[in-house]
């Protein structure tokens, strides 16, 4: 038996991620009280100071933060559905294996540009990241793709094949790079939010709000997928267009939050399926339950990648997985006792 | 109204899966389908449902074209059963029915009475809140015949409705077998033509109003099961010798082998 409704897990998500959110505005390197946080949101704040951290700083990278970790988690539930394997994940597809030789391939390239910061605050390494992850997917997308339709055993074959390939890449630029771009470039496949702008949300954002407003569509057409494509058909389902639809969709949201966020991993393959099990696999509930459980993963570690080794950050990647990964086994262990 | 397959062959890398078949399914009759292994039971269903084209001739669904339906409504008309269902995700034995409702705007209640009555109908209402994960072989085929059977439950305005089964009782007990081919008169009486490929030949004799033989991808024989089940047929497809008899109660053909 599940243990809770997918009414009241959302209900407890949508409740729980205003908190956590304003939770995290209070925490930092600078530590700023409940009361001043509220004063500050809600209504005039007594310093410009503290309107500066709250404002321009931490509200962003909290939004971004919501955003990616939403996109993440949505596209992680669509691509395990897509596949009918829970242990699937967007970089299933290529996107994060493309998006990391076109980011080390902008770090060892055009080093020097970064640090100026061009192409009006997005780095030059965010559209290298996009422009990798999406042509990846395209190409793994071409390659199981013949005139039978998308064969989704080739695609995942393919996408072991492209990984192994843009591996063997990013190897190669790490090998010819020096020190510093070494550290660039590992700390960049870590994932970090720390280079939040107002600019990066708004874009992140926009992606977020599509792929919400798009997805459910198409979650009657994810359920019966899983029983299978030809049975998908004889329900009525137009296979081929909806896996277009949602690998094109996964590419651009996974495509877009590498590029602003860097390899965040983890969210997408543990959320949806900790979701799962909560609440069973019917996508009408999965995905804005992951959605939001994404999210709030996403606000509290990077809370704490700001905070346990102040006055340093750790990157974001790195806290999600130690959350992330105990709780799974926690939960891992229950159902096997449940059974 | 019928579903009509006009002179289909299908050739597939390099093999002559079908030849020449021409076979008419009738609204309110059972069809059945026999033949050994390999004989291309399975692909005349796949090409009967849309799921594999002809590489020559065509199929029709209530006069029309198969392809020229909307995906939905062949949906609405035709459910396909097929032989086995592989399933991973712990959805329970309800939400698998409600997933043949896919097709269907008749709104919640209405689907959660239809998804209980299926069930119901299938001895399965037992399963109605349990994993379809951690049902056995012969629970989960009833699961998935009760989501076909809420998928036609109610007539379609669009035409005739068809019921397609790739060898439904494989997985079943006695009773259930009984259970299987009793729905399946159900339906035929309300109208809906069902095809079904059988193992068990006197299952087939039992039910069907058309048995259809197949053989090495061309039909052998159709026809009444008196008509088409004899001693020199079986032994010349299943190279099987037999006796035919009639059943004492239902006074059907019965193959003693």
């Amino acid at each position: 038996m599940r243990h809770l409704s997918a009414g009241r897990l959302i209900a407890i998500l949508v409740i729980l991620l205003p908190v956590v959110a304003l939770l995290s505005m209070t925490v930092g390197t600078v530590s700023i009280s409940w009361i001043d946080t509220l004063h500050a949101v809600f209504g005039s704040s007594s310093s410009t100071q503290i309107d500066t951290i709250l404002f321009d700083i931490r509200l962003p990278r909290i939004l971004l933060a919501i955003f990616v970790g939403a996109v993440l988690a949505t596209t992680g539930a669509v691509m395990q559905g897509l596949f009918r394997n829970p242990l699937a994940d967007p970089s299933l597809i290529g996107v994060s294996s493309g998006a990391s030789v076109g980011a080390s391939l902008m770090i060892v390239t055009a080093g020097g540009f970064i640090q100026g910061g061009a192409l009006v605050g997005l780095s030059l390494v965010s559209v290298g990241a996009f422009v990798g992850g999406f042509t990846a997917t395209l190409l793994v997308y071409r390659l199981a793709t013949s005139g039978m339709g998308t064969s989704v055993t080739t695609m995942l074959l393919a996408g072991i094949a492209i990984g192994a390939l843009a591996g063997a890449l990013n190897s190669l630029l790490s090998y010819f790079s020096d020190n510093d771009m070494l550290r660039q470039i590992s700390l960049w496949q870590m994932g970090n939010l720390s280079g939040a702008s107002w600019l990066k949300v708004t874009i992140m954002g926009l992606v977020a709000m599509l792929l919400m407003g798009l997805f459910p569509r198409d979650s009657k057409a994810l359920n019966a997928l899983l029983l299978g494509e030809s049975e998908a058909r004889h329900l009525g389902v137009n296979v081929q267009r909806v896996k277009r639809r949602l690998i094109v969709l996964t590419a651009l949201g996974v495509g877009v939050s590498v590029a602003v966020a860097g390899l965040v991993g983890f969210v997408g393959l543990i959320m949806p399926h900790i979701v799962r099990l909560m609440i069973g696999p019917d996508h009408r509930w999965l995905i804005p339950a992951s959605g939001l459980a994404g999210a709030i993963l996403l606000v509290v570690a990077d809370s704490l990648a700001r905070i346990v080794v102040i006055p340093a950050e750790l990157p974001t990647g790195i806290v999600t997985a130690i959350l992330g990964a105990p709780f799974f086994v926690a939960l891992l262990l229950q159902q096997r006792k449940d059974v | 109204m019928t579903m009509l397959a006009s002179d289909i062959s299908l050739h597939l890398s390099g093999f002559d899966l079908l030849r020449h078949i021409s076979l008419e399914v009738e609204a309110g009759k059972v069809t059945a389908i026999v033949g050994p292994n390999g004989a291309g039971k399975s692909s005349l269903l796949k090409v009967l449902t849309g799921d594999m084209s002809p590489t020559k001739g065509d199929v029709y669904l209530n006069n029309r074209l198969l392809n020229q339906w909307q995906l939905l409504e062949k949906a609405q008309m035709l459910a396909m059963l097929p032989q086995h269902t592989l399933l991973n995700f712990p959805f329970t034995a309800d939400e698998v029915v409600g997933l043949g409702r896919i097709p269907h705007q008749t709104g919640n209640a209405k689907d959660t009475q239809i998804i209980a009555e299926a069930l119901e109908l299938v001895d399965a209402s037992y399963l109605q809140r349990r994993f379809y994960t951690q049902m056995s072989g012969g629970e989960k085929q009833r699961v998935q015949l009760a989501r076909v059977l809420a998928q036609i439950w109610q007539p379609s305005c669009l035409g005739e409705q068809f019921l397609v089964l790739d060898e439904p009782t494989s997985a079943f007990d006695l009773s259930h077998q009984k259970l299987t081919l009793d729905i399946v008169r159900q339906l035929a009486q309300k109208g809906v033509g069902v095809v079904m490929v059988l193992h068990d030949l006197n299952l087939a004799a039992r039910c069907a109003d058309n048995l259809v033989v197949i053989n090495s991808g061309v039909i052998a024989a159709q026809g009444s099961p008196e008509d088409v089940l004899t001693e020199p047929l079986i032994d010349k497809v299943f190279g099987v010798k037999s006796i035919i008899t009639e059943h004492p109660i239902t006074k059907r053909p019965l193959v003693i082998t």
